[in-house]
C-alpha cells in the first residue's frame, strides 16, 4: 500500500507545482528586477508605486518590509538594491554601513506626520495641547485630564477627573523615533529623564513605572488600544488615524499655532528648515507658521557606487519617477508629498548616483 | 540455491541501507538543532561577555544607555506559559476523554478538522481576534469580577486594561487546547479495549475506568501531549505580542500588561541594526529560550520516567 | 446497607466526573469554535472569486484586487517544503521507533522536541543566516528550508508515535515469514501506522502554511507572479500580515478573506489526502 501511497502523493505535489509554475507568467526575457528591504510604515505607498512603475516600464521591484534595522542589515550585506528607512542613522552606524560597500546616498521619499490621538470620555473633537504639556503627560508629571495646564489651554471643553493612560508603542518603530524626537526638542526635562539624546526607535517610558502606561504592538494596536481603553491619549501614522476616525489633538507648534495634523499641515513643515544638502534631518517642531510639528521623512538609501549598469540605471530612473510622478499617489494614502524645496535637494541626490565614476542620471 | 543467496545479500544489504537512511534522518534533526544553538551563540556572545550571568537577572533594557537585562521578559514568558497550561490541561484532558469515551464518532472527526483548520490560521488574525473580540471580554465580565470577588489577592488587583497577562493565558490556552485535546485523544484511543472491560467486569463506574485503568495506562503519552503544548505556548509570537500589553517590567498582577521572550525580540529585531548590543541581547533572549525549552524537556522526561518506575514498582 | 450508599456515592461520583468532562469538551469547542468561526465568518463576507484570480488592484481600495501570486506562492513554498520534511521526517521516525537503542532515541527525541518549541522567528533568523546570506538574495528555496525545519520535529515524532503503537506481533510474524526487516517495516508497520502518519503531515502542513514570522527574512514577499526558485516569492501568510497591520479598509477586508482561504486550502488538502489514503489503504 504504502509503495503505491507514497509517489501518488509525491506526484500529486510535483503536479500542483508544475502546474502553478505553469500558469505563473513565463517570461523569457529577463527583466530587470529590484529589490528593496525595510521600513514597513511607508509600505503601502511603495508597494502601489511599484506596481504603477511595473506597468509603465516593465522593471519589477520587490519591497519586503522587515523594518528598517533589517533593511540596512540586508543593504549592508548585498542582498538587497535598496533600503527604506525611516530613522536616521547616526554618522558611527552610517560609517560602519559604508564601510561594507562603500558610500550610501539618503533620499527622502515622502513624510508622514504623527497625529496625537486621544480617547477622552465627554469631548469628540477639539482639543488643544502644547508641547510642553504633551512631553509633561508622558512624563506622568500631569496625570488628570482636567489638570489646570490643559484646562487652560481648552477652557470651553468639560475634561473629566479622570486618570490620563498613555499608549505608546511596544515595538521599535520609526514613528516613535519621530514622536520622541518631538519631545526631546521640546522639553529638557524630557531628555534628562530619558537619558542619551532623549529620543529613538525604543525608549524606556516614564509612565511605565508608575502603570499608567501601556504598550502596544504596531500602529494598528495603538489605535485599537485607545479605543478600548477610556482617557487615553496615543500617537500613530496620519494614515492611520484619518481611516479609524481617531479624533487628533490640534498641537501648537513653534510660531504658537494650533495645528490639525493633516497632509497639507505635513508638506510645509519642511518650509521650517534649512534643508542640509544630504537631506538628514529630522523636520520635527518646524518654525513654519502652518506646519504640524510632529512631522519626519522617510527615506530609501541606495549605494552611491552601483557595480551593476542595468540595476543602477533601474534604480536612478524609478527613484527620479519617485520624486516627480510619483508623489502624486502619496496624498490618497495619507501621505505627504514631498515640498519642492525637498524636491530640489533630492534630484541633485538622485544624480550623484555614479557607475564606474560617471553620475547614471541622463547618461 | 544460488538465487538464494543472491536474495539474502541483497535483502542485508536492503536492511543496511534502511536503517543507515533512517540514523542519517535522524543525526540530521540533530545537526539542524545543534547549528541553530551555534548561530544563536555566536550573534549572542557580545552580550553573554558584557553582562555575564547578571544578563539572567537584571531587569533593564535601555538602549540610551546600552544596558540589557533578560529577567521581566523571562518572567513574562514563564508566568503565561504557565497560566496557559493551567487553564488548558483541565479542559483538554476532559475533552480528549469525551472524545474517546463518550462521543459519537462523527464528532471526533470534525473535532480534528477543526484542529487542523485553526492551525493554518496566521497568528496574527488569531491575534487580531484576539484584539477586538476577547480583550474587551476580559477587560469587562473577566477581569471586573476576578477584582470584585478575589480582589484581595495581589494577583487580581490593579488596572484593569484587558491586555496583560490574563489574556495572553487565555489567547495561548485557546490555541493550545487544540493540540493537548488531539494529542492526548490519540493516546487515551491506544489504550487497550481490554483494560476497559477488565475495570467494567469488576463492576467498576465510568469515572472509575477512566481514572483507573485508562489515564494510568496513558500517563506518559499524556505528560507529553502536555509538554508540546508548553513549547508551543513558551514560542508563540504574534498573538502574544498583540495582546500582552508590552511592558518591560516584572508586575505580580496578572492583570498588568508585561513582555515575553518572543514578543520581545519580534517587536525589535526588525528595527534593530545588526552588530549592535541591543542586536545581540535579543538573541540572547533566544538563547534562553532554548534553555528554558531545554529545562522544561528534561523535567518532563524525569515525570515520565519516575512514574513508569513506580508503575513498575507496583506490579 | 452500607454496599447500597456506597454505590450511590461511586454512582453520583461517576455521574460528577463524567459531566465535568462534557463540560469541559464542551467549553473547549465553544470557545475554538467562537474563535475560528469569527475568523471564517469574518473572511467569507469578504471572499468571492476575483481574490483567487486576480493580483492586487491598484490604487489601494479598487474593488476586484485578489492574492493570486500569493496564493501560488504559497502552494509552492509549502509543497517544497513539505516535500524536505516529509522524507526525513518518516525516517527518522523509522529510526527512532524500529532502529534506535533507548539511548540514541532518547536523544534524537529530546532533539527533535526541542526544535518543535524554537520560535518560528529564530528558524527564520536561521535560515537567513545559511541560506539568504550566502546566496545574496531572499528566495523561495531559504522559505521552503525555513518551513522545513519547522514541519520536520511534527512528522518525526507523529511517525514514530503512530509506529509505536502497530503491536510487536505484527512485526514478529512478518520477520517469521522470512521477510527482512526493511520490508517488514515497509509492508505492515508503516501501513499499519499509516492513518496517524497522515495525520501527522497534514497537521505539519497546516502549521507551515500559516507561518509569517519566517518568511519575512527568507520569503521576502513579490509583488509579481512566480519566475523562480532562487528569487523573493509573494506568500499568503506574508500578504495577510501586511494587510493586516494597514490603515486601510480594504486591506483589511482582504487579511480576513485571505485567512479563510488558508483555513479553506488546508481543509481541502485534509480532505483529499484522508480520501485518498483511505481508499488506498481498503
Amino acid at each position: 500500500m504504502l509503495k503505491r501511497f507514497l509517489p501518488a502523493v509525491t506526484a500529486l505535489m510535483l503536479a500542483m507545482m508544475l502546474v502553478l509554475a505553469g500558469c505563473a507568467k513565463n517570461s523569457s526575457e529577463q527583466a530587470t528586477r529590484l529589490t528593496g528591504s525595510g521600513a514597513t510604515f511607508p509600505q503601502p505607498l511603495y508597494t502601489q508605486w511599484f506596481a504603477k512603475y511595473y506597468n509603465l516600464t516593465g522593471v519589477r521591484i520587490d519591497y519586503g518590509g522587515g523594518g528598517s534595522g533589517a533593511g540596512i542589515a540586508a543593504i549592508a550585506q548585498g542582498i538587497v538594491n535598496f533600503a527604506g528607512s525611516d530613522a536616521l542613522l547616526t554618522p558611527t552606524q552610517l560609517a560602519a554601513v559604508e564601510a561594507a560597500y562603500g558610500k550610501i546616498v539618503t533620499i527622502p521619499m515622502t513624510a508622514d506626520a504623527i497625529p496625537v490621538v486621544y480617547n477622552v470620555q465627554g469631548v469628540s473633537s477639539g482639543l488643544k495641547l502644547s508641547g510642553e504639556v504633551l512631553a509633561n503627560i508622558y512624563l506622568g508629571t500631569i496625570t488628570k485630564w482636567n489638570d489646570p495646564t490643559i484646562t487652560a489651554l481648552n477652557p470651553d471643553l468639560n475634561l473629566p477627573d479622570a486618570s490620563i493612560t498613555t499608549i505608546h508603542r511596544s515595538d521599535s518603530s520609526g514613528t516613535t523615533n519621530i514622536f520622541t524626537n518631538y519631545l526631546a526638542k521640546i522639553s529638557p526635562a524630557w531628555v534628562s529623564t530619558i537619558g542619551g539624546a532623549g529620543f529613538g526607535t525604543t525608549i524606556n517610558w516614564p509612565t511605565v513605572a508608575n502603570g499608567s502606561g501601556i504598550g502596544a504592538a504596531g500602529n494598528a494596536g495603538v489605535a485599537s488600544a485607545l479605543r478600548q481603553n477610556p482617557n487615553s491619549i496615543g500617537y500613530v501614522g496620519l494614515a492611520y488615524a484619518i481611516e479609524n476616525n481617531l479624533p487628533c489633538i490640534d498641537l501648537q507648534n513653534a510660531t504658537g499655532n494650533f495645528i490639525t495634523p493633516s497632509v497639507a499641515s505635513t508638506t510645509v513643515a519642511a518650509n521650517g528648515f534649512e534643508l542640509p544638502d544630504d537631506m538628514r534631518i529630522m523636520i520635527t517642531n518646524s518654525a513654519e507658521a502652518t506646519a504640524y510639528p510632529i512631522v519626519g521623512f522617510t527615506w530609501l538609501l541606495v549605494y552611491e557606487n552601483q557595480t551593476n549598469q542595468a540595476k543602477g540605471q533601474a534604480i536612478v530612473d524609478f527613484l527620479w519617477w519617485a520624486i516627480h510622478d510619483g508623489q502624486a499617489d502619496a496624498p490618497g494614502l495619507h501621505f505627504a508629498q514631498l515640498s519642492s524645496a525637498a524636491v530640489a535637494k533630492a534630484e541633485t541626490l538622485v544624480k550623484s548616483i555614479k557607475y564606474h565614476g560617471q553620475s547614471i542620471y541622463g547618461s | 540455491m544460488a538465487l538464494n543467496r543472491r536474495n539474502r545479500k541483497a535483502s542485508r544489504l536492503g536492511d543496511a541501507v534502511f536503517s543507515r537512511l533512517s540514523l542519517v534522518a535522524s543525526l540530521a534533526i540533530i545537526f539542524i538543532l545543534v547549528n541553530i544553538l551555534v548561530i544563536l551563540i555566536m550573534q549572542a556572545w557580545p552580550t553573554l561577555s558584557e553582562f555575564g550571568a547578571s544578563f539572567l537577572w537584571t531587569s533593564d533594557w535601555n538602549t540610551m544607555t546600552d544596558e540589557y537585562g533578560a529577567l521581566p521578559a523571562i518572567y513574562g514568558t514563564v508566568v503565561s506559559s504557565l497560566l496557559a497550561i493551567l487553564i488548558a490541561v483541565p479542559v483538554s484532558f476532559g475533552a480528549a476523554v469525551f472524545l474517546t469515551e463518550i462521543a459519537p464518532l462523527w464528532l471526533r472527526s470534525t473535532a480534528s478538522f477543526i484542529i487542523e483548520m485553526l492551525a493554518a490560521i496566521p497568528s496574527i488574525i488569531i491575534g487580531m481576534w484576539g484584539v477586538f473580540v476577547l480583550v474587551p471580554i476580559v477587560r469587562d465580565p473577566i477581569q471586573k469580577w476576578l477584582g470584585n470577588a478575589f480582589g484581595w489577592m495581589p494577583i487580581f488587583q490593579g488596572n484593569q486594561l484587558g491586555f496583560g497577562f490574563l489574556a495572553a493565558g487565555i489567547m495561548l490556552a485557546l490555541m493550545i487546547i487544540p493540540i493537548i485535546t488531539s494529542m492526548s485523544r490519540d493516546v487515551l484511543r491506544a489504550v487497550p479495549q481490554s483494560q476497559r472491560e477488565a475495570m467494567l467486569a469488576l463492576g467498576a463506574t465510568r469515572w472509575e475506568t477512566i481514572s483507573k485503568a485508562v489515564l494510568p495506562f496513558g500517563r506518559s503519552g499524556l505528560v507529553s501531549a502536555v509538554i508540546l503544548g508548553l513549547g508551543r505556548a513558551l514560542g508563540e509570537t504574534m498573538v502574544v505580542a498583540m495582546v500582552i500589553g508590552n511592558v518591560y517590567s516584572i508586575r505580580f498582577s496578572l492583570f498588568s500588561p508585561g513582555s515575553t521572550i518572543p514578543s520581545k525580540i519580534a517587536g525589535e529585531f526588525g528595527e534593530t541594526l545588526p552588530g549592535t548590543l541591543q542586536m545581540s541581547s535579543l538573541l540572547g533572549l533566544a538563547l534562553i529560550l532554548f534553555a528554558i525549552t531545554l529545562i522544561v524537556n528534561i523535567i518532563a522526561r524525569l515525570l515520565v520516567w519516575r512514574m513508569s518506575a513506580v508503575k513498575m514498582g507496583r506490579l | 446497607m452500607l454496599g447500597a450508599l456506597t454505590l450511590i456515592i461511586r454512582k453520583g461520583f461517576n455521574f460528577m466526573m463524567v459531566s465535568l468532562c462534557v463540560l469541559g469538551a464542551v467549553l473547549a469547542m465553544t470557545l475554538v469554535c467562537m474563535m475560528l468561526g469569527y475568523i471564517l465568518v469574518h473572511g467569507i463576507t469578504f471572499f468571492n472569486l476575483d481574490f483567487i484570480t486576480n493580483e492586487a488592484a491598484f490604487p489601494i481600495g479598487t474593488p476586484g484586487g485578489g492574492m493570486r501570486n500569493e496564493i501560488i506562492g504559497t502552494a509552492i513554498i509549502v509543497s517544497l517544503g513539505t516535500l524536505i520534511a516529509v522524507p526525513v521526517g518518516l525516517f527518522a521516525g523509522i529510526f527512532l521507533s524500529e532502529f534506535a537503542s533507548p539511548t540514541v532515541a532518547s536523544s534524537v527525541r529530546f532533539a527533535a522536541d526541542i526544535l518543535s518549541g524554537v520560535p518560528s522567528i529564530v528558524v527564520g533568523i536561521f535560515a537567513y543566516a545559511i541560506i539568504v546570506r550566502p546566496m545574496h538574495s531572499f528566495s523561495a528555496i531559504s522559505a521552503a528550508v525555513a518551513l522545513a525545519i519547522i514541519m520536520l520535529p511534527v512528522v518525526a515524532r507523529t511517525t514514530e508515535e503512530s509506529m509505536r503503537l502497530v503491536p510487536g506481533s505484527l512485526r514478529e510474524a512478518a520477520l517469521a515469514l522470512g521477510i527482512t526487516r526493511w520490508r517488514s517495516v515497509l509492508s505492515v508497520v508503516i501501513p499499519g501506522a499509516m492513518t496517524g502518519i497522515v495525520t501527522g503531515v497534514i497537521l505539519g502542513m497546516a502549521r507551515i502554511a500559516g507561518e509569517t514570522a519566517p518568511l519575512l527574512f527568507t520569503a521576502f514577499g513579490s509583488n509579481f507572479s512566480f519566475e523562480s526558485l532562487s528569487e523573493p516569492i509573494a506568500a499568503l501568510p506574508l500578504q495577510i500580515y501586511r494587510y493586516a497591520m494597514s490603515p486601510y479598509q480594504d486591506w483589511l477586508q482582504q487579511a480576513w478573506a485571505g485567512a479563510f482561504l488558508l483555513a479553506m486550502m488546508v481543509l481541502v488538502v485534509s480532505l483529499a489526502v484522508r480520501f485518498i489514503s483511505r481508499k488506498r489503504g481498503s
